[in-house]
């Protein structure tokens, strides 16, 4: 399995992809390999606007047939809008992970520089292609 | 390493995802999970089901003994060409499996059982068969396929030919038919019409290219469980298993409690909770807000913990989730499910959530 890893985006082990918008926020969504690893996706729990929140934090959920997967916010900052589109169609985010599937953005004064970039991010994907049954992505439910 | 089907290699070429099932490699889908589900309740869906466990009872008046013993519903019911669903137990009525006794006339008794419960299963059976002097014989030489949907038959003309087909569409639900190398049962776990048929293993590659072939669409065991769970139907092993009864698993109906001098393993602990007054209900759910329900998720009456979820999911038919759930009896027809540290409602409903495509509940 192959999946599309953009150059031009940023990444974190735990499969999130940040967008640098011009505003100084960041996007952020789940990768194609996340999605593709979930199945089809039908709940989408999003945060808060203005809701301030921490690297590695858990800031949304991601459920699929399977399973419920949470979404780490990629860096420090604050929710400053997120994908109101998702609660009618989670499954933008099977179809469209880095466009109509964005989760939310993120006002940040972090640097991106720590961010995984594409050619590291698609070794991690390409490591769990071998055993497709690990996700890295920790508390997936039964 | 785990076992293969002999569609092993269809599924790889189809691009499956594999996943380990019960000791079986086997599709968990081809590509999407609803739309294989939509494919079976709109159209037609095949499933490999080869893992089950399939059991032989040759000589049909000391297995008929035998199975009466066996199971806690009764083969007496059955004549040839008859199926009926059972569940096996233990002395303390807890379920061992469920499973499809078949009656097949002077041929004996079939029984499809679980895979990931087949050591159990036969470790359990095979002391009592002995004990009754019955021979039985595993089948794996015997591959299983599910044909289900409304055009599940429709598309079937095809593959078994006008004159097998018409001989299946007489058939009634819980029916069986045998030709020369086909064993074709009108059962399955869906909700939907359709068959069951198991041919020998070597000739189940081409059964199922020509299955596709007419347009049936390859529906992995993902699909399958939603299906089953919008049916209402119990999965081993979540919905009921060796520490509980039929009676607190909505499966008290499969019981032949009559005539009352038949003997069965865990009838005396059945009776017993049944005088006692059984303790719990089985119900099912429906999740009044988005979000999903999953298995082992906490029931509560207001502020009292009343049980637990034990199949959840999100129906792709009905768009929202649903589960089946333990809760104790005289519970409301209100609930809340706690999701995620959150407490959301619940509408307590009778199952099945689908049947034949429709909705049964709003």
């Amino acid at each position: 399995m192959s999946s599309h890893i953009p150059a031009d985006l940023r990444y974190t082990e735990s499969h999130e992809w940040v967008r640098a918008n011009d505003d100084g926020t960041v996007t952020v969504g789940i990768t194609d390999h996340a999605q593709h690893l979930l199945g089809d996706l039908v709940f989408v729990e999003i945060p808060e606007i203005g809701r301030p929140v921490a690297a590695a934090e858990s800031c949304a959920v991601v459920e699929s047939v399977k399973a419920a997967s949470d979404v780490f916010s990629p860096l420090d900052g604050v929710i400053v809008e997120v994908n109101e589109a998702l609660g009618d169609d989670p499954e933008l985010i099977n179809h469209d992970p880095y466009g109509e599937g964005w989760i939310f953005r993120l006002k940040t004064s972090a640097s991106l520089e720590n961010l995984l970039e594409a050619a590291a991010y698609e070794a991690i994907a390409l490591a769990e292609d071998e055993d497709e049954s690990s996700l890295a992505n920790p508390r997936l439910a039964d | 390493m785990a076992n293969r089907t002999p569609l092993y290699p269809r599924h790889a070429a189809l691009g499956a995802k594999l996943v380990d099932f019960g000791g079986w490699k086997m599709p968990l889908h081809y590509g999407s999970q609803i739309g294989e589900h939509h494919q079976a309740r709109r159209a037609a869906g095949v499933f490999d089901v080869s893992h089950m466990t399939v059991v032989d009872f040759p000589d049909p008046t000391p297995s008929r003994i035998l199975l009466r013993y066996l199971l806690a519903n009764d083969v007496a019911r059955l004549y040839p060409g008859k199926a009926l669903y059972t569940c096996l137990l233990n002395e303390a009525g807890g379920v061992i499996d469920d499973l499809i006794a078949y009656d097949r006339g002077a041929a004996g008794y079939r029984l499809v059982l679980n895979a990931a419960t087949r050591d159990q299963d036969l470790a359990w059976i095979a002391p009592v068969a002995e004990r009754f002097g019955v021979t039985w014989r595993e089948r794996d030489d015997l591959a299983m396929l599910a044909v289900q949907g409304p055009e599940a038959l429709a598309k079937l003309d095809a593959v078994l030919g006008a004159e097998v087909l018409t001989a299946v569409r007489a058939l009634q639900p819980f029916h069986v038919l045998e030709t020369e190398d086909l064993f074709i049962a009108r059962t399955g776990y869906t909700g939907e019409d359709g068959v069951e048929i198991l041919p020998p293993a070597a000739e189940a590659p081409t059964l199922w290219d020509r299955i596709l072939a007419a347009g049936v669409a390859p529906c992995g065991l993902g699909a399958r469980d939603t299906l089953r769970l919008e049916a209402g139907m119990n999965l081993y092993g979540s919905d009921m298993d060796e520490t509980t009864t039929p009676l607190v698993s909505g499966l008290g109906w499969t019981v032949a409690w009559e005539p009352a001098d038949r003997d069965f393993i865990g009838r005396a602990a059945l009776e017993q909770q049944r005088a006692a007054g059984v303790p719990q209900a089985f119900v099912g759910l429906v999740l009044e807000t988005r979000g999903v329900l999953r298995n082992h998720q906490t029931v509560y009456d207001g502020d009292r913990e009343i049980g637990q979820i034990t199949s959840g999911a999100f129906s792709p038919t009905l768009n929202r989730a649903i589960a089946l759930a333990r809760v104790a009896t005289g519970a409301g027809e209100r609930c809340y499910v706690e999701i995620r540290d959150k407490r959301l409602p619940a509408r307590v409903v009778k199952p099945p959530f689908v049947r034949h495509g429709r909705a049964l509940i709003e």
